[in-house]
């Protein structure tokens, strides 16, 4: 197939950036969406230009590396799936693709289609663990956990951190992200000592970090490749509404 | 006290707070739609309701207040929370595709503030009586009526309804998913209730202009 | 140089307890003083960053990704091994250290081995109490499955998604270490320097990939988790960027090579479709419970696959192996696909596929119970290939997979550097010359969370962290000099082919004359190739951009570089080890019937290779293994 690409391109933070155009050629639909832009890196180096930087790694849809917007959408018009198990036999000949690094105000770009996304990391260094020091576990079957309980808490867990959810939502909302962290945590019995804590101070730092609030728009939904629905953000709500009437937040300290 | 303040800090607590005074506003449009309702039972009926609601005195002003906090808080946090939302993606995207997001979602922003304009035109109207054709203090059904005898004013009527439709079919299913009442079993109820409501609220309100001008009500 | 061991005396089942007793400690309070470098942050440096940090030591915590929860280890499937014994089935200690022994082809450590089995119950207890949503028995205790080259079940999962949720629970484990100041993460920093002075590890050199910022960090120890190098193959399971950079210059620097050739290639991923592939997903090994295998009789048969008829069809692991059948082992099946393969007999685009076919199952079982079972692996194949395995029999190749291989460590996990660690894929202490499915969570865990944690304070507790080298030290600079050196090199060759084309000529010529069956003229053959070749990369690698700034170019040409100089010593000891064993066959060395045949006499040893220079030949130095508990056996899967 022949496809005209738009990038976007950017030298550097804080650089001026803008769509470049390039056609392709010989576009197999077996190809992934990354493979593409391989093929299309190694035709800009032999041409003596400066190849598309877009972060990959793991290429299985797990590692969560990956992720644009194309065409509009976070990852692509396929649902459920990452930018890298996105193929073109998804896309028609003659189509115009637009890729866009993901954009937000706690995301800032860091070159083309790469984005800093350690704010993610943040939230979860805020409060998303269970203080369970190495060596201080009881047997692992002395803590009964209903099936239920924990495929919820495995939905919920399953979250890659790839950061679509920020990216596709009109109000650059980390909510589902975090949601789905306060819930994995929040569903088991390990995580209830904490669970109070853990919300108020995710919750904040969401905040502290420049990401919006929710609409409920359900757009993070929509493109989220691992299925993680907005029900666990109605869950976080939940958790944190409970929490604020019964403790204060405190900093993370050690005992 | 630091625990409510911290609360309402946060882009959740604002959100919780967008709910609570969206559902005592909403409770007051189910509420003043029955009231209104009572026009399709003839001049007395009405009137009599409205004398009855003079009469309560303090207890009208007390439902006032309330109201006119819940107002100014949702105008207030709806403000805030949306300039937090523009400030979280200063540069926007060069092409953006809605997916799962609707029309009454977007426009909240722009719902709210005409529905609030509207509020207003129809207090000077019907509670201040500072416009429209009708000026009798105590009959209140003749205000009514030679009011939505103007097509004009019942057009304004009927398209500021249809946005506060809107502007609830969002709102009540947003109200739900914010305060955490959602599982996951019965979402799609949610779902369907949520345009249900805003439909009936919107048609309950819009009957009574349409039945001034066909002639039901006169 | 002779190579100790350290392993401790005394009966197999009290070396550890007796060994833990005999260490060194240090004073809680002066803890903080230490400084411990940790170089990856996977389940192995990820689990050990979080537990020194526990501990109170000052933590410098290094990682490629731009996140901790990204390295690679998030990517394994099936499940975690552990000796619980949950399922009554008759498991112990002794059963799963006696299981990875023999599954590795008798070629690891007893004792190394023993402690592995001996702590995986512990991994397990942290990972539940860290969160981790393992499968569940309605009862609520956790469920087991079995796996691989065992006959209990006593394999713990979360869905498909095991190593993701371990790696998560050690990456929450870790950021509450980063939010008590305890650890500092660098991600998006790479490694590119060992610091060795008087035979200690002082420290490394690192790149910063946003920045292109060169800077020291020194430390009391350097403890390197940096998983294993399969990506020499250029095709691989492992992730783009898995990269032996770190291990590699630790070599160059003194630290041993163990067992390079032991390389483990994984029967069922997803055949490359085309010019363009840039890696290979790893289907889970369960679909061959209820596939099987089959290619046409025929070389160049063209046939829709299902006008093929049966009398057509050599369902050839039912016919070699008719008692254990399409669950032959990982590399007896890896070898036989591509034996059919070589006849001309493949599938698919360039005739390197074979089928696995579920028609038979789908009529005996129902397409819903298939479905059940599979439904998940099914969708991500016909994501990837556009065709529905449920109408259409699925295509398969082996693919490069992991490494038994790595940095040689004592019973300490410590290096034959002093105060250089390294743990997880990056060493090769225990999966010997083949590792059992869901063995490689239980090592890099057990590393991290309990052994290294364990073993560095004999280490620390010798040493003053008042000796500890400044970052102005000449060493380091001399280190960040070389660095510097080797990025203008790469920069200012301005030939004409890109990396990517170098790699995959490497990757191809390792593929073919060390992939799954190896033999003296292919080896001799790729001996001969592997030289010129890095020369001319040298001379004719582009390498776009500049050195300061964001240049992922410049971060591949330096991975491949290195790679380069890997792959011929992969190649040295695939030579050098005249017999087969586990995931080593040598042509030369089969039974009648085709299996490996291993030669304890001459080879039961650990190859340890010290560097010598770039196009010098190696030397080789051997640890002899002493089967005190077990009785090394012939492997038969008949």
């Amino acid at each position: 197939m022949k496809l005209m690409l738009k990038i976007w391109r950017q030298e550097g933070p804080g650089k001026k950036g803008a769509l470049v155009a390039y056609p392709m050629d010989d576009v197999s639909p077996d190809m992934s969406f990354l493979e593409l832009l391989d093929t299309l890196n190694e035709q800009l180096i032999g041409k003596g230009e400066v190849p598309v930087a877009f972060d990959h790694d793991c290429r299985e849809g797990i590692c969560g590396s990956c992720g644009f917007m194309i065409s509009g959408e976070a990852h692509g018009p396929a649902k459920l799936t990452t930018t890298c198990q996105l193929f073109m036999r998804h896309f028609k000949d003659g189509d115009t693709i637009i890729a866009e690094p993901f954009r937000s105000r706690a995301f800032p770009i860091i070159k083309d289609l790469v984005v800093d996304r350690s704010s993610l990391d943040k939230i979860v260094q805020a409060g998303g663990f269970i203080s369970a020091r190495t060596g201080s576990s009881p047997d692992a079957n002395a803590m009964l956990i209903p099936k239920n309980k924990a495929d919820r808490a495995m939905d919920a867990a399953a979250c890659i951190g790839c950061g679509a959810c920020v990216a596709a939502c009109p109000n650059g909302s980390a909510m589902l992200f975090t949601a789905a962290k306060i819930s994995h945590l929040g569903l088991l019995p390990q995580g209830q000592p904490e669970r109070h804590q853990r919300a108020l101070r995710m919750v904040n730092k969401m905040d502290e970090l420049g990401f919006g609030a929710c609409s409920n728009h359900g757009e993070c939904e929509a493109v989220c490749p691992k299925g993680i629905t907005i029900d666990f953000i109605a869950r976080m709500n939940r958790d944190y509404m409970r929490a604020s009437t019964t403790e204060t937040m405190e900093p993370v300290k050690r005992v | 006290m630091t625990r409510l303040i911290s609360f309402l800090r946060t882009n959740v607590g604002s959100k919780v707070v967008l709910a609570a005074t969206g559902a005592v506003l909403f409770l007051f449009l189910v509420g003043h739609m029955l009231g209104n309702l009572q026009i399709f039972e003839g001049p007395e009926r009405l009137n009599v309701y409205a004398a009855f609601l003079k009469s309560t005195g303090e207890l009208l002003w007390g439902a006032r207040a309330m109201l006119l906090v819940a107002v100014t808080l949702h105008i207030a946090t709806a403000v805030k929370v949306t300039l937090a939302n523009w400030r979280a993606r200063p540069v926007g995207y060069a092409y953006r595709k809605d997916i799962e997001t609707d029309y009454a979602a977007r426009t909240m922003i722009v719902t709210g503030p005409l529905v609030f304009l509207y509020v207003a035109y129809h207090l000077m109207m019907f509670t201040w009586l500072t416009t429209g054709p009708g000026y009798s203090e105590t009959d209140v059904y003749t205000n009514v009526v030679s009011a939505f005898q103007v097509p004009v004013i019942s057009i304004v009527y009927i398209v500021a309804m249809l946005i506060l439709g809107t502007h609830l079919y969002h709102g009540i299913w947003s109200m739900l998913q914010t305060v955490g009442i959602s599982n996951p079993r019965y979402r799609w109820l949610r779902r369907t209730v949520a345009p249900v409501v805003a439909i009936v609220i919107a048609a309950g309100y819009i009957a009574i202009p349409v039945a001034v001008l066909v002639g039901i009500v006169k | 140089m002779e190579l100790n061991a350290k392993i401790p005396s005394g009966p197999l089942e009290k070396k550890w307890e007796k060994h833990q007793f005999d260490m060194k400690l240090v004073n809680p309070a002066n803890k903080r003083k230490y400084k411990v470098i940790v170089v990856g942050s996977g389940l192995a440096g990820g689990a050990a960053a979080a537990t020194l940090g526990q501990l109170g030591y000052e933590v410098n915590c290094f990682c490629y990704q731009d996140s901790a929860r990204r390295a690679h280890s998030i990517a394994a499937q099936g499940g975690i091994n552990a000796a619980k014994n949950y399922q009554n089935d008759n498991d112990s200690i002794f059963r799963l250290f006696y299981d990875t022994i023999k599954g590795g082809d008798f070629r690891s450590r007893e004792a190394n081995v023993y402690r592995l089995a001996e702590v995986s119950s512990a991994v397990i207890d942290q990972c539940v109490a860290l969160g981790v949503p393992f499968g569940r028995e309605y009862s609520g205790y956790l469920a087991n499955r079995s796996f691989g080259g065992a006959q209990v079940s006593r394999t713990f999962y979360a869905r498909g998604q095991t190593g993701q949720q371990l790696l998560l629970g050690a990456y929450s484990a870790l950021s509450l270490q980063v939010a008590l100041g305890q650890v500092k993460m660098f991600p998006r920093h790479e490694m590119l320097e060992l610091v060795v002075t008087d035979g200690r590890a002082r420290g490394i050199v690192v790149r910063n990939m946003v920045t292109g910022e060169v800077t020291s960090h020194t430390a009391d120890a350097v403890v390197l988790a940096t998983g294993g190098y399969g990506n020499t193959y250029y095709l691989s399971t492992n992730a783009k960027g898995c990269n032996a950079t770190a291990i590699w210059r630790a070599h160059r620097k003194g630290a041993l090579f163990a067992n390079p050739c032991f390389t483990q290639i994984h029967p069922t991923c997803i055949p490359v479709a085309g010019e363009h592939q840039s890696k290979l997903t790893l289907m889970s090994e369960s679909l061959r419970n209820d596939g099987r295998i089959w290619v046409p009789k025929k070389a160049d048969d063209q046939r829709n696959p299902r006008d093929i008829p049966e009398g057509d069809r050599d369902y050839y692991l039912e016919r070699k192996y008719p008692s254990y059948g399409n669950l032959a082992p990982r590399d007896i099946s890896s070898r036989a696909a591509k034996q059919v393969c070589d006849e001309g007999r493949g599938v698919g685009p360039g005739g390197r596929g074979v089928y696995l076919d579920f028609v038979e199952a789908i009529g005996r079982l129902g397409e819903s119970v298939i479905r059940e079972r599979y439904g998940n692996l099914f969708e991500m194949y016909e994501q990837i290939t556009g065709e529905n395995p449920y109408k259409q029999p699925m295509r398969i190749y082996p693919a490069m997979h992991y490494v038994m291989g790595g940095l040689w460590v004592d019973y300490n996990l410590m290096s034959n550097v002093e105060g250089l660690y390294v743990i997880g894929e990056a060493n090769f202490s225990d999966h010997g010359a083949n590792r059992l499915g869901a063995s490689a969570l239980m090592q890099g865990l057990a590393d991290g969370y309990f052994i290294l944690p364990c073993t560095i304070n004999d280490y620390l507790a010798r040493i003053s962290p008042a000796n500890r080298l400044k970052t102005d030290d000449a060493a380091f600079k001399q280190a960040e000099q070389d660095v510097q050196q080797r990025t203008t090199r790469l920069l200012s060759a301005k030939g004409t082919r890109t990396v990517d084309s170098f790699h995959r000529e490497l990757g191809d010529l390792m593929w073919n004359n060390c992939g799954m069956g190896r033999n003296e003229k292919g080896l001799k053959e790729a001996l001969a190739k592997i030289p010129p070749l890095r020369e001319e990369f040298w001379r004719n690698v582009r390498v776009p951009g500049s050195a300061g700034d964001f240049n992922q170019s410049l971060e591949k040409a330096g991975r491949v570089a290195d790679f380069m100089e890997l792959a011929e010593l992969l190649v040295y000891d695939a030579l050098q080890r005249d017999e087969s064993c586990g995931a080593h066959f040598r042509e030369e060395h089969q039974t009648p019937d085709g299996e490996a045949a291993r030669d304890d006499e001459r080879f039961s040893f650990v190859s340890a290779w010290e560097f010598k220079g770039v196009g010098q030949t190696p030397v080789l130095h051997k640890e002899p293994l002493v089967f005190e508990s077990l009785h090394p056996t012939q492997r038969s899967y008949k």
